[in-house]
């Protein structure tokens, strides 16, 4: 096993979301492709630029939701029709337009619990504790600056040629991030 | 249209902006937050909490003597077996429509103005579906079996019965109130973590920390959540209608007459969004004036909330028209009595209050310059909310109290307990949302930067 980086990474900061949207293109063009960045609100072309297309959040709400409605109906066809057939005015035990709205609410109570609590595990959060806290100027990125962080753990990272490409997209600052 | 597209076309139509000019990310989060952080406690705000504490307490004694001795301490009986409980238990509940519809609907239709006032809505779903889920609660009887309600395998061999809709009841509205939960929290998360690296206090950081989980804004992590933000917006839309759907077929299932009629769905849906958005001005134009966010909750706001009432008021009123007609074109005699009664009755003089609160008053909002003026729609709004407190209270009293039968006739007059219970839950929610106000942030900072035109990334 190769001896831990005690570096985490180089993290460079922007004033604007145009500036770090150019910045994270030119560092993916650069061939870094262990990169983030980190805005106080969503930006949709920055995930775009560090080269993440495809996030999975809507295929485990689709079988969050699959597994609501199968779970709903069949629980309730196998409690009307086999463990607890209740003659109600003579209706058919299998009546099923009676049984669509309940399964109309497990299927979305399914689909929304996969959708927050995937949203979460496929962001690894909770996770209290991460390297770029360490930065104190990181506190803006909930504020009003942008910040964008070459991973050390990328094949191309390079101690001082890393760090002079990002001197050369103009940030405001670079600080390591002590891992 | 992008939301500065929005703005820009906004500036040449002369409407009220969606957030007054010469704000920036810095600026937005510092007044926001600062409601939560260094704002000194007020004198105002303890005396508000301690005033809506005393009717905690008063709730709390209700129950525990209801407990004790039972419903009998209620004006129930029979015939009029669903008396306070159920008015005020559909009541709270479709206070709270208008706040998934704020954040739900209004984001799915790229209503951007919502962004200021979609979090305290939000909030105020659930402090009223909190208030909501206590009445059928206590209306049982024996509220510690309430989970006998819920399918789970138990020793006396038994399921719920799902062709009724009491049972379709409980999965809506438990539904609901995840969702509601679920919704809100996910929408904090990010101003949880501005709080977080904004705060001063080590402990104050931990606890603002501890519920971000390590939010740190990650482009990855935007991209997810946006995602699945969107998703929610998307099913949370269908199920806020459901639920006032299904609140109205435990009536409309039912053959009593003035219960037994298909236009209660629609019109259950629009006359909840009606109490909603009343309620959302009641708490806006108070809490824009005290906490200074009249740069964010501009009269824009407020003139757009007038006018969704006004429309969702005409819906209600057509389908009190409805029901008045289908009373007389059905040639039923026991639908046409119910009229009469409704009419004639010993409760007429709240049929005629309900038809003065929700049908005429507000047709001033008509009017422009009453939609833009707080102190008028203050008091519209107060308006409303009695009489959709009234309709309910028609529709399950009224038509309890005299069915097919003379025989079966009877009267409800609710006792003290009925009111104990129903002021505790307004102090209850009043309470919350005084807690609310001041330990989170009441608009969402994010959502807020994203109307700023510097948010955009030029090309």
């Amino acid at each position: 096993m190769a001896a831990r980086n005690p570096i985490y990474g180089l993290l460079a900061e922007f004033e604007t979301p145009t500036e770090v949207v150019e910045a994270a293109k030119k560092t993916h063009a650069a061939g870094y492709k262990k990169i983030d960045a980190y805005s106080p609100f969503p930006i949709e072309e920055l995930s775009e630029a560090i080269g993440f297309h495809h996030n999975n959040v809507a295929l485990v709400v689709l079988c969050g939701g699959i597994i609501g409605c199968l779970t709903g109906y069949l629980m309730q066809y196998w409690i009307a029709t086999i463990s607890y057939p209740v003659n109600v005015g003579g209706r058919p035990f299998h009546s099923w337009p009676s049984f669509i709205i309940v399964t109309f609410e497990l299927t979305i109570l399914f689909s929304v619990l996969s959708a927050v609590f995937g949203m979460l595990a496929l962001n690894g959060l909770p996770m209290p504790h991460h390297p770029v806290f360490n930065v104190p100027r990181f506190e803006l990125a909930s504020k009003d600056k942008f910040f964008l962080i070459v991973f050390s753990s990328d094949p191309k990272y390079n101690a001082d040629d890393t760090r002079a490409f990002l001197e050369g997209l103009r940030p405001i600052s670079i600080s390591e991030v002590p891992s | 249209m992008t939301p500065v597209e929005q703005l820009e076309l906004e500036e040449k139509v002369s409407r009220a902006p969606v957030m007054e000019p010469g704000h920036s990310f810095a600026t937005i989060s510092d007044k926001i937050s600062s409601v939560v952080l260094t704002r000194p406690l007020s004198i105002g705000w303890l005396l508000g909490l301690s005033v809506a504490g005393a009717f905690v307490m008063v709730l709390t004694t209700a129950i525990c003597y209801l407990f004790l001795k039972g419903v009998g301490i209620w004006g129930i009986n029979i015939p009029i077996g669903w008396g306070f409980a159920i008015v005020n238990f559909v009541w709270w509940i479709g206070i709270g429509h208008a706040g998934t519809l704020i954040s739900a609907i209004l984001l799915l239709l790229r209503q951007s103005w919502r962004n200021s006032i979609n979090r305290f809505a939000e909030a105020m779903t659930l402090f009223a579906v909190a208030c909501a889920g206590m009445f059928p609660l206590l209306h049982m009887g024996r509220p510690w079996l309430a989970y006998w309600m819920f399918p789970y395998p138990n020793t006396m061999n038994y399921w719920p019965q799902f062709r009724s809709p009491l049972v379709w009841d409980v999965f809506a509205v438990s539904t609901y109130a995840t969702t509601s939960l679920l919704f809100w929290f996910v929408g904090l998360i990010p101003d949880l973590g501005t709080l977080r690296d904004r705060a001063k206090n080590i402990w104050i950081k931990r606890a603002y920390g501890l519920l971000a989980m390590g939010w740190r804004g990650s482009a990855r992590h935007w991209s997810r959540y946006e995602t699945a933000y969107l998703l929610l917006a998307g099913l949370a839309t269908p199920l806020v209608l459901s639920v006032h759907t299904v609140v109205s077929f435990d009536f409309a299932v039912g053959i009593v007459p003035g219960w037994h009629t298909t236009i209660f769905p629609p019109y259950f849906v629009a006359g909840a969004i009606y109490s909603g958005f009343a309620m959302v001005l009641i708490l806006a134009i108070p809490i824009r004036k005290i906490y200074g966010l009249e740069d964010f909750i501009t009269e824009r706001h407020l003139e757009n909330s007038a006018k969704v009432m006004l429309a969702t008021g005409l819906i209600v009123a057509y389908g009190y028209v409805i029901e008045m007609f289908m009373g007389w074109y059905s040639g039923n005699r026991y639908d046409s009595f119910l009229l009469w009664n409704r009419l004639h009755g010993p409760y007429s003089f709240f049929y005629d209050m309900l038809w003065m609160c929700n049908i005429f008053i507000p047709q001033l909002l008509w009017i422009r310059k009453f939609r833009r003026n707080p102190v008028l729609l203050f008091m519209v709004s107060a308006v409303v909310l009695v009489g959709m407190w009234l309709e309910r209270f028609i529709i399950v009293v009224v038509s309890l109290q005299r069915d097919f039968l003379n025989s079966s006739w009877g009267m409800y007059y609710p006792t003290r307990w009925d009111w104990a219970v129903f002021l505790g839950t307004l102090g209850f929610f009043t309470f919350c949302m005084f807690l609310f106000l001041r330990l989170l942030p009441s608009i969402s900072m994010f959502e807020m930067s994203t109307l700023l035109p510097e948010s955009k990334v030029k090309e």
